[in-house]
């Protein structure tokens, strides 16, 4: 995996017998041990790991939660409270679920930020790239899927509507919506098939996880400044020297993760989940988890009608849209500079995008009346603009800082410096958000 | 550049003034208000807030008594098993007298008919009516909800940026604020020109309406405290909030224990951890 030159010298007779019919600990060792990375990575970097940990997580404790779940609307509610109130720990089990998909949700939040950074989509990390779209796809179908389970009365409405989404696609809408609840409207038959999908999707994310790493290792991590691998002095072996840093970065998360569940458990939730599934009673305001507002924001600022396609299919395909537009960023940033620490330019849009992306968030979490649509629409064009144009255009006209000869150049520079005001210090923004 | 510079202030100016509009649209006119909670709870102090919380035993009986003498004659508490009233701090054998002041259905017996039998620590709370519409009939068309989650199954919005400060404050006590708000909130007047429905009561703390078809359950003495507690609706109001934060979240107090000793360990850990990156990381400059 790391590229032919591997440093595994078996120890035992046991080992080298394995070695020579199967050698997983050689791989083991070449990926996770003396695998190089940059010397020069930030806590930015430790979110892969982190995704990592959380997705173990949210199987091991999804799997006992299975064991005590009911997946029939008359049974679901109820069970959940069961696992609550009698099963030993089910409270704990339950809040780590459940806050742990939204803490699950910030990590790859913030891994996608890093990401569109320090330009690590570019040559040769497209496919790297690509693979990981589609894993934040499968969570978000995983996550949308898990929360109807507990068959409250967001679950209930929140499919509803997310299923509706479907009915605006011309000729086959309908169809496609009908095979996803398994009748004509959110009921039994949903639950079910969401449940057996909640249970698989994990699994999938799991397999295009193996992808995305084997990816990785082919063409090595990015790193704040941008520039590749030069000699050996650019790199030190992933332990210890990325393991103890991963590590101190998943602690520091785990407390974050934590608090929440023990202080803090239903913050992220929404009351009326509370609330048994009622198919006659609709809720004032259906909002989805919090992770899927700014999504949910652009669906709705789409309230016209553009030539042929109306604006219940403009919402949808806008939504569709900002997810797909992720997919393409390869192709749409034209720079030759890889990190935005020597684009002043694209590093001020950068910013923009991530409020502009939180703003929108609380958008979606609003009523779609008022001032709030108008506030919508700018805010989607913002989204879009930044990709389709900013991200194009910049890269041509932009003038970027002078770059460093190599890492090791850079680090150096960085270090004679002292601290604040090197010419690298921009890196330090993302850093603390470790 | 310049250019973009300009559009960005203008750019955000224009959401800056269109936000303000957006706050100013919210003040809504007094007679014909269009969102609710008309006035939000007020923040109370409980025993249970915090990361160190705990219930206040006494206060749970208390909580217990309103709910028993008042408002289970309305409203159930279907997922509340007796057994769990020793959390309250009584022991197994009053827990098991106070579960057979209730009858329960049961069966069928070997002759296939259904009857009814003492209720055992094992049983849930009896519900008062038959099914929900048999509830709905009897209140003017509005069911009372079920009492076993409703601390955590309402909570007014609180707005930004008080919910950006409440991770850091811990408040979860959205529920009881608001039951709280509710039982005590009904002894205003509605504004000149509000119409009320009929079968309905004013109440400005309501989240979902002006009023609502609940009318005050509560009057000063109407419940005796054998604990010398005051017996004012603000307090029998109070205690059975708490006491349904309870009934909502029975594993409070454990979960905050817990979590202490898993942030201590965490902290701890973490700290370590951090020492010894610091030291393999001393040699290499990064
Ligand atoms: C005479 C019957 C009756 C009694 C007694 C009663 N309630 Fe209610 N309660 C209702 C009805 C009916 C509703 C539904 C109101 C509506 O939705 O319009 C209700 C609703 C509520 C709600 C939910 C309001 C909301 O936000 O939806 C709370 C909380 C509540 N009652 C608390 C209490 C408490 C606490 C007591 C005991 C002190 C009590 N009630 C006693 C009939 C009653
Ligand atoms: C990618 C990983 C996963 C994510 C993001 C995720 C997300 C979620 C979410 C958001 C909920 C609703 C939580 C609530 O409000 O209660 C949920 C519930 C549930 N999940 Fe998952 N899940 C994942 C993996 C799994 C796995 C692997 C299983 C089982 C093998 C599982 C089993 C369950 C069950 C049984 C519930 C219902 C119980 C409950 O609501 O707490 N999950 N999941």
């Amino acid at each position: 995996m790391s590229g032919g030159h591997s440093t595994y010298t078996p120890k035992s007779g046991i080992g080298r017998w394995i070695d020579a019919r199967m050698p997983l600990p050689r791989l083991v060792h070449d990926s996770f041990v003396s695998y190089p990375v940059p010397r020069n990575l930030n806590y930015a970097y430790t979110f892969g790991g982190i995704l990592s940990i959380m997705l173990v997580a949210q199987i091991l404790t999804g799997v006992v939660l299975a064991m005590h779940y009911a997946a029939d609307t008359g049974l679901a509610f109820e069970s959940v409270e069961k696992i609550m109130r009698d099963v030993n720990s089910g409270w704990l089990l339950r809040y780590l679920h459940s806050n742990g998909a939204s803490m699950f949700f910030i990590a790859v939040y913030i891994h996608i930020m890093r990401g569109l950074y320090y330009g690590s989509y570019k040559a040769p990390r497209e496919l790297l790239w690509i693979l990981g779209c589609i894993i934040y796809l499968l969570m978000m179908a995983t996550g949308f899927m898990g929360y109807v389970l507990p068959w409250g009365q967001m679950s209930f409405w929140g499919a509803t509507v997310i299923t509706g989404f479907f009915t605006a696609i011309p000729l086959v809408g309908t169809w496609i919506q009908e095979l996803l609840l398994g009748g004509f409207a959110v009921d039994n038959p949903t639950l079910n098939r969401f449940f057996a999908l909640h249970y698989l999707l994990p699994f999938m994310i799991a397999g295009v996880v193996v992808l995305h790493v084997w990816a990785l290792h082919v063409v090595g991590q990015t790193n704040p400044t941008g520039i590749e691998v030069k000699s050996k002095t650019d790199t030190v072996p992933f332990t210890p020297y990325a393991t103890i840093k991963d590590a101190f970065g998943m602690i520091v998360f785990l407390a974050v993760f934590a608090y929440f569940v023990f202080y803090i458990p239903n913050y992220l939730g929404h009351p009326d989940n509370y609330i048994v599934a009622d198919s006659l009673k609709t809720p004032a305001h259906i909002v989805p988890e919090w992770y899927y507002l700014p999504f949910y924001a652009i669906l709705r600022a789409i309230t016209f009608n553009i030539g042929p396609i109306d604006s219940k299919l403009g919402g949808v395909l806008a939504m569709f849209g900002a997810i797909a537009v992720l997919f393409f960023v390869p192709w749409l940033d034209t720079s030759k500079v890889r990190s935005a620490v020597y684009r002043p330019w694209y590093k001020l849009f950068f910013w923009l995008f991530v409020a502009n992306a939180i703003f929108l968030g609380w958008l979606g979490s609003r009523p779609a009346e008022g001032v709030y649509v108008a506030l919508a629409q700018i805010s989607t064009f913002y989204y879009f603009a930044f990709f389709l144009i900013i991200m194009p255009v910049l890269g041509i006209i932009e003038t970027p800082r002078r770059l460093p000869n190599s890492i090791t150049e850079a680090v150096l520079e960085k270090n004679k410096s002292g601290g604040a005001g090197h010419p690298a210090g921009a890196t330090a923004s993302p850093e603390t958000r470790g | 550049m310049k250019k973009i510079l300009t559009g960005l202030t203008v750019f955000g100016l224009v959401t800056a003034g269109a936000l303000g509009a957006a706050l100013a649209q919210e003040e809504h006119s007094a007679a014909e208000p269009t969102h609710f909670p008309i006035h939000k709870p007020t923040q109370e102090s409980w025993s249970f807030s915090g990361p160190f919380g705990t219930y206040d035993k006494a206060q749970l009986q208390r909580g217990l008594k309103v709910y028993k003498e008042v408002c289970s004659a309305c409203h159930s508490m279907d997922l509340v098993a007796f057994r769990t009233l020793e959390d309250l701090g009584y022991t197994e054998a009053q827990v098991k007298a106070l579960a057979a002041e209730y009858e329960v259905e049961d069966g069928p017996n070997a002759d296939g008919e259904m009857f009814t039998r003492k209720a055992t620590p094992n049983d849930h709370f009896p519900a008062p009516f038959p099914n929900h519409a048999a509830a709905a009939a009897a209140n003017n068309g509005a069911a009372p909800p079920d009492f076993s989650l409703i601390a955590k199954a309402r909570s007014a919005e609180r707005g930004f940026p008080t919910f950006v400060f409440d991770i850091f404050t811990q408040y979860a006590e959205g529920g009881p604020d608001y039951i709280h708000a509710l039982l005590t909130g009904y002894d205003e007047e509605p504004p000149a020109g509000m119409e009320i429905a009929e079968g309905t009561h004013y109440n400005p703390y309501f989240i979902a309406g002006k009023s609502l078809a609940m009318a005050k359950p509560l009057s000063d003495d109407q419940v005796t405290y054998d604990d010398g507690s005051p017996q004012t609706v603000d307090q029998y109001s109070r205690d059975v909030s708490a006491f349904l934060m309870w009934a909502a979240e029975p594993h409070m107090e454990a979960r905050k224990q817990t979590g202490f000793r898993v942030m201590a360990f965490l902290l701890l850990f973490g700290a370590l951890i951090y020492l010894t990156k610091r030291r393999v990381w001393s040699n290499v400059a990064h």
